[in-house]
């Protein structure tokens, strides 16, 4: 089962189906006791919303959408913080796409470029840096966003711009990793999961056994997942069976990408420039312990943060918007469509909350793939 | 951004920087090969590999590749992750995002 056609192939998606139906009449999960699996990552919410997946697995399994979208997690007071810095005289402020609708508490990266700030979407930090080799007399600042998948991309440019002695460039880091909020989802006493569909891309980095924890001092399954429909429903079929025969391990259903020990060059990279902050806040989880990354004092120079004095947690925190129910949402207390302003006051085109905004949050992906027919019909 | 596009590798354009040319769908986009660089970087050139923001993350074998590939572009993704590389090159020319472009 190595190529995509093959991950697309409906006899062997039937196949699968059936073995995990089999799994859950022997577990003995029901619609009204079903066994809570949670997918961290947004491009699994994204996959299983896209291809129907939540709806072609027995009703005795519930899938949770986990906080895996860093565009959604995003807290308010970090997105002040880049309409700050890219008003600032001479500053070019660059972004991926993702951010540029975020909403702020005054406005977002999108309306701050309207108002005429130079905010440049780029494809690549390297874009970014090679903006600053092109304008010696700008200051060109780089939002960086994004788990352990993008976090190598932003440590090999800074390391770059420091062999080149760059000094007009910096990174605004919000970078954040997934062990921490896996452990915080695990120690809170209302969330009561029974297994996950670990993230695939970021695994690529990271390798396999930054999940230990999650067998070895909380009893769970965690299985590593491709994208392709077939992946993931292999993947909880491996939790499934897991929780049949009384195991608890990590498990890697996309060895043909993630090798288990992770990508060398990018772990060193990420070692090498950024260290761990004591906590960052995290869009409707609140303050995780050790959850967010900031610049080493080796990199002090090319640190926006350091350059713009903007400290972290300087700024007072953010309430969400009035009837906002994103945290509810990620923490799988409420589904998308169950939140008062789901298509109504919060659309994928005027999003209210974060969860609406980027293609990857749970709330868009429901609407984009059913949630709009849903509330049409409710109405 | 989390978006991974697979790209072949079709020249070494600066190996002090360890840089190389990919295709992407007939698009041709300069990335870091930093990442894959554990041997040679001639040994990269015709190698496929999976593209994250710019920089080839892991190599990929090629069949994989071109099913990749062709799913992306069933989907529409590729077309997402080929626009944002222009959005790059775009932002790199001093050009605002969104003229020129409806």
């Amino acid at each position: 089962m190595r190529y995509v056609q093959e991950f697309r192939d409906p006899k062997a998606a039937q196949g699968v189906l059936r073995a995990i139906e089999a799994v859950c009449t022997e577990i003995g999960c029901t619609a009204d006791d079903p066994l809570r699996i949670m997918e961290i990552c947004g491009g699994h919410t994204h996959a299983i919303f896209r291809y129907g997946l939540d709806k072609l697995v027995p009703a005795g399994i519930e899938f949770i959408h986990g906080p895996g979208c860093p565009v959604c997690v995003l807290p308010m007071a970090r997105v002040d913080d880049c309409v700050e810095i890219a008003e600032q005289p001479g500053v070019i402020f660059c972004t991926f796409g993702d951010a540029m609708r975020v909403p702020g508490t005054r406005k977002s990266l999108l309306q701050a470029k309207a108002d005429g700030a130079d905010i440049r979407m780029v494809y690549s930090p390297l874009d970014a840096l090679e903006l600053a080799r092109r304008n010696p007399d700008r200051e060109v600042v780089f939002f960086g966003l994004g788990f352990e998948t993008t976090t190598p991309s932003t440590a090999l440019t800074l390391q770059q711009a420091k062999r080149e002695e760059i000094g007009n460039f910096s990174v605004f880091c919000n970078h954040i990793t997934v062990p921490p909020p896996i452990r915080a989802l695990l120690e809170d006493p209302h969330m009561i999961l029974d297994g996950f569909v670990g993230p695939g891309h970021v695994s690529m980095v990271t390798g396999i056994h930054c999940y230990d924890f999650v067998a070895d001092e909380f009893g769970k399954p965690i299985v590593v997942a491709g994208f392709e429909p077939l992946d993931l429903l292999q993947s909880v079929l491996m939790v499934l069976r897991q929780i049949a025969e009384g195991r608890a391990e990590v498990e890697n259903q996309y060895a043909r990408v993630v090798p288990e020990h992770g990508n060398p060059v990018s772990l060193a990279a990420i070692a090498d420039v950024y260290e761990p902050r004591p906590s960052f806040e995290w869009r409707g989880l609140g303050e995780i312990d050790a959850s967010g990354l900031r610049i080493r004092e080796g990199y002090r120079a090319w640190d926006t943060e350091a350059k713009f004095g903007i400290g972290y947690g300087a700024r007072p925190k953010v309430a969400e918007p009035e009837g906002c129910a994103c945290g509810a949402v990620m923490t799988g207390r409420m589904k998308p469509v169950a939140c008062p302003q789901f298509g109504r006051g919060c659309t994928p085109d005027t999003p209210l909350g974060a969860l609406m905004v980027s293609s990857e949050g749970a709330c868009a992906a429901y609407w984009t793939y059913g949630g709009a027919r849903a509330v049409a019909a409710a109405e | 951004m989390c978006l991974g596009i697979p790209g072949q590798i079709v020249s070494i354009t600066d190996a002090g920087r360890q840089m190389g040319m990919a295709e992407v769908s007939g698009v041709r986009r300069e990335v870091s090969l930093a990442p894959v660089a554990d041997r040679p970087l001639e040994a990269l050139v015709g190698e496929w590999v999976l593209i994250h923001v710019g920089f080839a993350m892991a190599v990929i074998d090629e069949h994989e590749a071109q099913e990749t590939l062709i799913a992306l572009r069933e989907l529409g993704e590729a077309q997402e992750a080929l626009e944002q590389m222009a959005e790059g090159d775009r932002a790199l020319a001093g050009v605002h995002a969104g003229e020129g472009t409806a």
